[in-house]
C-alpha cells in the first residue's frame, strides 16, 4: 500500500497537537487558581491558603514543563508538515504567532521563576502579582492560538492576492465570527478542568484522611466553581453551536448526524453513520428535537450533509461521536455539581463516600470532553483546512513523502510517550507527597535558580523521598 | 503597495541579530551537553548542568521566537527550510526535547541518573550537529521552483553539512568549556582548560577546511570572495585574531577573556557566512526581498516589538535581579 504523506500528517498534526494541549487546558485553569489561593492568603493571612497553595504551584510546575516541552514541536510543525498552508497565511499566522510569544510565553517564563522560587524573595504582595501575571499569561497565550484557530474556521479580514492572504482589517482576522465563543467556551472548559482536577485529587486526600480541614477547603471552592461552570458552559456550548450552524453548517450536520436537508428533523441519541452509504444504522432518535435545538422551531429546517458530494464532507463517524462524548461529560459534570449541591445542603459533601470516589473518577472527565470536543471542531471544518478556501490537501508540504512523514509520526509517538510516562510517573509521585510534602521544610538549602519548573517540586524520580 | 521606507532591511537585520544571540546562548549550554560523556565524574556534571540550569529554558524561548519571527517576516524561509530539512528538524525537536527533559529529571533521579546523563548527552549534540547543518545546507541552496521546495528528503545530507555539522558541534563545546572556566573553580575550571585548546584546534581545523570547500561548493561564493579585494576579507582576518586571542588567554589562565573571545570568534565568521551569501536569503533563487512578507504584517509585528519588547526586558532583568547571587555547585533535590 502506498503511504499517503496527507494522511499520515493529518494524524501526526492530531497526536502532536492533542497530547500538547491536555497540559494547556489544565494549567490555564490551574493557574487562577493559584492566583485565587494566593489572594486569599494575602488577604486573610491564614497559613491555610498557603498550604494548598505550595502544592498546587508543584502539581502546576510539573504540567507547565511538559506544556513547554511539547510545545516546541508545534512551532515548527507548520512549516515541515503544511508549508503551503503556512507560506500563505504566513502575513496573518506569523505575527499571531510571534505576538503569542513576546505577549505570553516570555511573560509566563520569567514570573514563573518568581512564583516558584521567590516565596521569600519577594513580599508577599509582589508573589502574588506573580501569581496574576503567570494566570494573565495563560491567557494572553490561548487568545492568539484561539484566535488563529477561529481563522481558520470562520475566515475575515483576508484578501488572497498571488496565492498569498494580505490582512486588510487586522481586527476583523483577529476577531473573526467564531472567536468569542470559541474563547468563551475555551476559558470555562480550562476552569472545569482546573476545578475536576482539584476536586478529585481532594477528595483523594480526604478519603485517605490526610490534612482534612486544609483538602476540604480546596474541595469546597473547586464544587462551588463547578456548580456555577458546568451549567454555565452547556448554556455557552449551545451559542457557539448556533453559531457554528450559521457558519459551518456541514459540521453541525456532522455532528447531528443528519444526511438529508429536511423539516422537523429528529435528534439522534445513537447511531453508526454509515459514510459510504450515506445513512445511519441502528438509530434512536427523539422527533422533531433536533430542529427544535437548532432552530428553535418545531418544524425549523435543518442543513444536511447532501448538500455537499461525499468526498466534500467531514467524517461523519468521528464528528457525531466525538460530539456525544463530549457533551456527556459536560452532563455528568452537571450531574456531578447538582450531587454536590444537595451534599452541601446536607452538611455532608466531604463525608459521601460514593461521591468522593465518583469525583475522583470525574478528574479526568474535562479532558476526555476538550480532547472530544477539538476534535468535534478540527476533524468537522474537514476536507478544508480554512473553511471554504483551502483544503488539508492544498495546504499540504510540496516535497513530502509518506515515508518521511511515518517516519518523524513514529518519532514524535516515541519521544512523547517517554515525555509523558516520565512526567505522569513523577506527577504522581507529587500527588502521593500530597500537601503535607509541599509544606516540609527541606532538609538541604535550597540551590537559587530561576525558572527550572521541575525543581519546584521536591519529589524524588525513584523510591520515596 | 509603494513602501515608505525599507522594513524588510530592518527585519533582515533583527532577524539576523537573533539568530546570532541564540547561537551564543544556547550555544554555550548546548556545549555543556556535548562535553558531558567526557567528563571525569558526577561531581564534573553537577556543576556543568548547574551553570546553565536557570538560562537554558530562556535560551530556548528565543528559538520558539525565531520560528514564528521567520514565519512572520520571511515566510518563504520558513516554508522552503522546514520542508527541505523535514527529518534534520525532527532530530532538532527531538534532541532539544530529551535534553529539556533530562534538566528536569536528572537532579531527581538515582539509580536512573546515567540514562537522564545520556539523554543530555545525546539530545545536546544532535541538536548542536542539526544546527550546523542547517548552516551548511544554507549555503549549499535549495532546489526550489515557484517559492516551493522541490527537492528530495535527505538532499540537505552531504560530506559538505556533515562538516559543518561537526564543526559546529566543536564550536558549541568550546564555547561551553570556556563558559565554564568562567563560571567555575578548582578541578573542574583545570578541566576546562585542558579541553578548551584541544577544542580550539578542531575548531580551526573545520574552519579552515569550510573555506577552502566552500568556493568549491558555491561559485556564488568563490565570485563574492575573489573577484578583488574586498572589505570582507576583514572578517576572516578578524575571526582568527580571536583565535589567537583564546590560546593566549587560556595559557595564562585568565577566566572571562576565552569566553568572550570564543564569541568573537564566532560573530566574525557568522558575519563572513552571511557576507558570502548576501542579498540571498533562500539561495540560490530568492534573495531577501523575494522571501518577504506583506509590509503591512512587518509593519504590524515591529510596532508590537517597539512597545513590547522593551516591557519584556525590564520584566526579565528583573527576575534576574530578584535572584541575582552565585550558583553553588550540588544538585536541586
Amino acid at each position: 500500500m502506498e503511504l499517503d504523506p496527507l494522511f499520515l500528517s493529518r494524524i501526526q498534526f492530531a497526536f502532536v497537537v492533542c497530547f500538547h494541549a491536555i497540559f494547556p487546558v489544565f494549567t490555564i485553569g490551574l493557574a487562577s487558581f493559584i492566583a485565587v489561593l494566593e489572594a486569599l492568603s494575602f488577604k486573610t493571612g491564614n497559613p491555610l491558603w498557603q498550604k494548598l497553595s505550595k502544592f498546587w504551584i508543584q502539581v502546576f510546575a510539573v504540567v507547565f514543563g511538559m506544556g513547554v516541552v511539547s510545545g516546541i514541536v508545534m512551532s515548527f510543525q507548520f512549516g515541515t508538515n503544511w508549508s503551503n498552508f503556512s507560506y500563505a497565511t504566513a502575513n496573518f499566522l506569523g505575527p499571531v504567532l510571534s505576538y503569542e510569544v513576546i505577549t505570553a510565553f516570555f511573560l509566563e517564563a520569567a514570573f514563573l521563576g518568581v512564583l516558584l522560587f521567590g516565596r521569600d524573595k519577594v513580599p508577599q504582595g509582589v508573589h502574588l502579582f506573580a501569581a496574576i501575571m503567570v494566570a494573565l499569561g495563560t491567557f494572553i497565550s490561548s487568545f492568539w492560538i484561539l484566535s488563529a484557530n477561529s481563522l481558520m474556521q470562520t475566515p475575515g479580514g483576508l484578501e488572497l492576492r498571488n496565492g498569498m492572504y494580505h490582512v486588510v482589517s487586522w481586527s476583523e482576522a483577529l476577531f473573526t465570527a467564531s472567536f468569542t465563543y470559541r474563547f468563551i467556551h475555551m476559558a470555562l472548559a480550562s476552569f472545569l478542568t482546573a476545578a475536576l482536577v482539584v476536586a478529585g485529587v481532594s477528595a483523594w486526600f480526604i478519603l485517605q484522611k490526610r490534612e482534612f480541614d486544609t483538602n476540604r477547603k480546596a474541595l469546597s471552592i473547586a464544587l462551588w466553581m463547578l456548580l456555577i461552570l458546568a451549567p454555565l458552559q452547556v448554556v455557552v456550548g449551545d451559542f457557539h453551536g448556533l453559531n457554528t450552524l450559521k457558519h459551518q453548517p456541514m459540521k453541525v450536520a456532522a455532528m447531528e448526524g443528519n444526511w438529508q436537508t429536511d423539516t422537523g428533523v429528529p435528534l439522534i441519541l445513537f447511531a453508526i453513520p454509515d459514510q459510504q452509504a450515506q445513512t445511519n444504522h441502528f438509530e434512536v432518535k427523539i422527533p422533531k428535537l433536533a430542529s427544535y435545538v437548532l432552530t428553535h422551531d418545531w418544524d425549523g429546517e435543518v442543513p444536511g450533509l447532501n448538500e455537499v458530494a461525499p468526498d466534500m464532507q467531514p467524517p461523519v463517524f468521528i464528528v457525531f461521536w466525538s460530539f456525544r462524548i463530549m457533551v456527556a461529560m459536560g452532563l455528568l459534570m452537571v450531574v456531578f455539581a447538582i450531587w454536590g449541591l444537595l451534599l452541601r445542603y446536607k452538611g455532608n459533601y466531604h463525608r459521601s463516600r460514593r461521591f468522593l470516589q465518583g469525583l475522583r473518577l470525574m478528574s479526568l472527565s474535562p479532558f476526555i470532553a476538550v480532547l472530544a470536543g477539538w476534535v468535534v471542531t478540527e476533524s468537522g471544518r474537514a476536507p478544508w483546512l480554512i473553511y471554504n478556501q483551502m483544503t488539508h490537501a492544498e495546504g499540504l508540504t510540496p516535497s513530502l513523502t509518506g515515508g518521511m512523514a511515518l517516519f518523524t509520526l513514529i518519532g514524535y509517538i516515541l519521544v512523547y510517550a517517554m515525555v509523558f510516562s516520565a512526567g505522569v510517573y513523577y506527577l504522581l509521585k507529587v500527588f502521593r507527597g500530597g500537601v503535607e510534602k509541599a509544606n516540609r521544610p527541606h532538609e538541604q538549602d535550597e540551590v537559587e535558580r530561576a525558572k527550572r519548573p521541575f525543581s519546584a517540586a521536591h519529589a524524588s524520580l525513584e523510591g520515596d523521598n | 503597495m509603494e513602501q515608505p521606507f525599507d522594513l524588510t532591511l530592518i527585519w533582515a537585520g533583527i532577524i539576523a541579530f537573533g539568530v546570532m544571540m541564540y547561537v551564543l546562548m544556547d550555544g554555550f549550554d548546548l556545549g555543556q551537553g556535548i562535553l558531558f560523556p567526557f567528563a571525569p565524574d558526577e561531581h564534573h556534571r553537577d556543576v556543568m548542568m548547574n551553570s546553565v540550569a536557570p538560562v537554558w529554558d530562556g535560551n530556548e524561548t528565543w528559538l520558539v521566537l525565531g520560528g514564528a519571527g521567520l514565519l512572520a517576516a520571511f515566510p518563504l524561509v520558513y516554508s522552503v527550510f522546514l520542508p527541505a530539512l523535514y527529518i534534520g528538524v525532527f532530530l532538532l525537536l527531538a534532541g532539544l526535547i530529551f535534553r529539556g527533559v533530562a534538566f528536569e529529571f536528572r537532579f531527581k533521579a538515582k539509580t536512573s541518573k546515567y540514562l537522564w546523563n545520556w539523554a543530555f548527552a545525546g539530545g545536546s549534540t544532535v541538536a548542536a550537529f542539526a544546527q550546523g547543518a542547517v548552516v551548511g545546507a544554507y549555503i549549499q541552496g535549495f532546489e526550489t521552483e515557484n517559492f516551493r521546495y522541490v527537492g528530495g528528503a535527505l538532499d540537505w545530507l552531504t560530506p559538505f553539512t556533515v562538516i559543518t555539522g561537526l564543526g559546529l558541534v566543536a564550536g558549541y563545546a568550546l564555547l561551553g568549556a570556556t563558559w565554564l572556566i568562567m563560571k567555575s573553580e578548582g578541578e573542574v575550571q583545570q578541566w576546562a582548560y585542558k579541553l578548551a585548546p584541544r577544542l580550539l584546534l578542531m575548531v580551526l581545523v573545520v574552519f579552515a577546511v569550510i573555506s577552502v570547500y566552500t568556493p568549491f561548493v558555491d561559485p556564488y561564493v568563490k565570485t563574492r570572495w575573489f573577484s578583488g579585494f574586498s572589505a570582507i576579507w576583514l572578517l576572516p582576518v578578524l575571526a582568527l585574531y580571536c583565535a589567537f586571542v583564546i590560546f593566549n588567554a587560556l595559557r595564562k589562565r585568565q577566566e572571562g577573556m576565552p569566553f568572550v573571545a570564543t564569541m568573537g570568534l564566532f560573530l566574525f565568521t557568522y558575519l563572513g557566512l552571511l557576507a558570502s551569501k548576501w542579498p540571498y536569503m533562500v539561495p540560490p533563487n530568492y534573495t531577501l526581498y523575494d522571501a518577504a512578507s506583506a509590509f503591512e504584517s512587518q509593519l504590524f509585528l515591529l510596532l508590537g516589538f517597539l512597545f513590547v519588547i522593551p516591557i519584556v526586558l525590564a520584566y526579565t532583568a528583573w527576575t534576574y535581579w530578584v535572584f541575582r547571587g552565585k550558583v553553588k555547585a550540588g544538585g536541586y533535590h
